[in-house]
């Protein structure tokens, strides 16, 4: 089975304008530009296999919404190819057009004003769909999304999460092959956020559509993708699956005791980092290696009426990893930046 | 693009238009003030110049002539004035939403020339009656009707009014891809056109010099060239010479529009998100 997605050293840098803050200095820079260059994808490659939900992680800037853009086609990269389905996305064939769909949560793609029935029935025509089938799919979607009742309302009206629904259902009329979301659920409250995720699990099943998703909540990755990559500074830094991050980049583990009142912080402090005491609770960090011995030394210490080990959410680890990842960047003066220049 | 595709976006383009029929009939009557104060200063100029014993012509038009040839020109500048194009696209490239013309599968510019076309039709529909309310009330100022071809002509030249101020705003536009601040550039581009199509006065009362450049231009073809043709200014093999050159002018931005998109699609940044 051939690849649905081929990526092989994409690369786009951008130059961007800096511009100078003070009266003075604007002036100045109405003569000597200084640009600075910005790698936003540095050399990525990736294989993704027909029917997989990937998802990118990444902090903000990372280069997840750049290499989004890069696969759909609305970005030339400045190095590298990239292959959708056999197109090459930046050739922008209508043919490649029909196959994939963009779904951006910060965008929003419908006509504002009218009810998105009637922007239903344009992608209908500008994706050349057969009526009965175009209806189908329609309905189809909108009773999955529980939205029927709301296609003839202007879409000004709709709240956010009834919006992205219809934005879902607009992207999904053409039934692509392809789909690439980029924060799918952004400002959306929890039940709405589970609703979409729901959808989108379940229609990934269905029809074994391609799905790469970028986001920034750790429920949407969780609950939805088998693969993450991990995209740090414009480059893939982890690629596999979820459990496997905690393995990677989790070095350590909480334990969880439930002790008896002979017990004091102190005690405790001697048995590895102290993060949280409320009595009878108390949660230690301890390093993977050190687990059995630390174990042991517990139950030799005093009586302990519960007793738990577990990795810690995923979202610290993530969340420690892009901090250490930022600060790391720092120290490298700035980021994705490579010299610069005068134009 | 299907045809059944081109009708949707028309008849959507038309529905979203009407959204907000009230403040749009209220500008569309609102244009026809102007009118008023035109016809009250012509009226003082040509009569100073009866008053200093002057042949009461100016620049080859008499006084009748000067306000037909203004009213003509409101009727090429419905056709050819494109309010919020080049600054609708320039805004697009900047916020992103230019975006889905690249992911889907539906060509800019025959998208917002469908578009265009159906906002053009909401706007004649309502300013029909206002239209012909002033041309009854002025049909004094008028010669009387011209003969078939030069009605003909006039109709031609109202169209390709349409496409020339089409193509060359939509090609402006297209600068955003490179700056991205083009409002103050499009206020420079709209001051030239209001003096150098014949808006303001014909372009025949400019200095010899200018005059000549202007006719030069495609500026003209938006508002003096329309007006001329049905008053005669502009006859006989001439006439259809300067309808070909127009036609010449509107592939020409057509083409330039085309490739300065290919090209700024290359170097945009999808910006936003």
């Amino acid at each position: 089975m051939t690849a649905a997605i081929e990526i092989k050293g994409l690369t786009k840098s951008f130059r961007v304008y800096q511009k100078p803050e003070g009266l003075r200095a604007a002036v100045a820079g109405l003569f000597r530009r200084r640009y600075r260059h910005v790698e936003a994808v540095r050399g990525i490659d990736l294989t993704v296999a027909p029917g997989e939900f990937v998802a990118f992680l990444g902090p903000n800037g990372a280069g997840k919404t750049t290499t989004l853009k890069l696969l759909s086609g609305v970005l030339t990269p400045t190095a590298g190819e990239a292959r959708v389905l056999g197109h090459i996305p930046w050739r922008r064939e209508n043919a490649y057009r029909r196959r994939f769909a963009l779904v951006m949560g910060q965008k929003n793609q419908l006509w504002w004003d009218l009810p998105a029935a009637e922007s239903f029935r344009l992608h209908q025509h500008l994706y050349s769909l057969p009526r009965d089938e175009f209806e189908r799919t329609r309905d189809e979607l909108a009773e999955m999304l529980s939205v029927a009742h709301l296609m003839q309302q202007p879409v000004r009206e709709l709240s956010l999460g009834e919006r992205m629904k219809m934005e879902l259902i607009a992207a999904l009329l053409h039934s692509p092959e392809v789909l690439f979301l980029d924060e799918p659920t952004i400002g959306l409250d929890v039940v709405a956020q589970h609703n979409i995720r729901a959808f989108l699990r379940d229609y990934q099943q269905r029809r074994g559509v391609t799905i790469v998703l970028t986001s920034h909540y750790m429920n949407d990755v969780a609950a939805l993708c088998r693969r993450v990559v991990m995209i740090g500074q414009g480059r893939i830094v982890y690629d596999g699956a979820l459990d496997g991050i905690v393995e990677r980049f989790g070095g350590h583990k909480v334990v969880t005791l439930h002790v008896s009142e002979s017990w004091s912080a102190g005690l405790l402090r001697g048995l590895g980092e102290l993060l949280s005491f409320e009595p009878p609770r108390a949660r230690l960090r301890v390093g993977r290696a050190d687990v059995p011995v630390v174990l042991q030394r517990i139950l030799a210490a005093g009586q302990v009426l519960d007793l738990s080990v577990e990795d810690p959410p995923l979202e610290e680890i993530v969340a420690a990893w892009f901090s250490a990842e930022r600060s790391a960047a720092a120290a490298l003066s700035g980021g994705g930046e490579r010299g610069e220049g005068e134009a | 693009m299907s045809p059944a595709a081109a009708w949707t976006i028309i008849r959507i383009s038309i529905a979203e238009r009407l959204v907000y029929r009230g403040d749009f009939a209220l500008s569309t009557l609102m244009r026809f003030l102007p009118i008023v104060t035109q016809v009250f200063l012509w009226a003082a100029v040509f009569s100073a110049l009866d008053a200093a014993g002057r042949p009461a012509e100016v620049a080859g038009f008499s006084y009748h002539e000067m306000i037909a040839y203004y009213l003509l020109t409101m009727v090429a500048r419905a056709f050819s004035s494109m309010p919020g194009l080049a600054s609708g696209i320039a805004r697009d490239i900047r916020t992103g939403a230019v975006n889905k013309y690249l992911i889907q599968p539906v060509d800019m510019l025959q998208y917002l020339l469908l578009h265009r076309i159906a906002h053009k039709l909401v706007y004649y529909s309502i300013a029909i009656g206002p239209f012909a309310l002033v041309f009854l009330l002025c049909r004094g100022f008028f010669p009387g009707w011209p003969d078939a071809e030069v009605l003909f002509a006039f109709a031609a030249s109202l169209i390709m009014a349409f496409l020339l101020g089409f193509f060359l705003e939509s090609t402006l536009g297209m600068i955003g891809f490179w700056f991205l601040e083009v409002n103050s550039l499009l206020f420079v581009y709209m001051l030239f056109a209001f003096f150098f199509s014949g808006h303001m006065f014909p372009i025949d009362m400019l200095p010899a010099g200018i005059a000549e450049i202007v006719r030069l231009l495609p500026l003209q073809y938006l508002a003096y060239f329309p007006a001329a043709v049905f008053l005669g200014k502009v006859s006989g093999p001439q006439l259809w010479q300067s309808l070909a050159v127009e036609g010449v002018w509107i592939v020409f931005l057509a083409v330039s529009g085309r490739i300065a998109f290919a090209r700024g699609v290359r170097r945009y940044g999808g910006y936003g998100g």
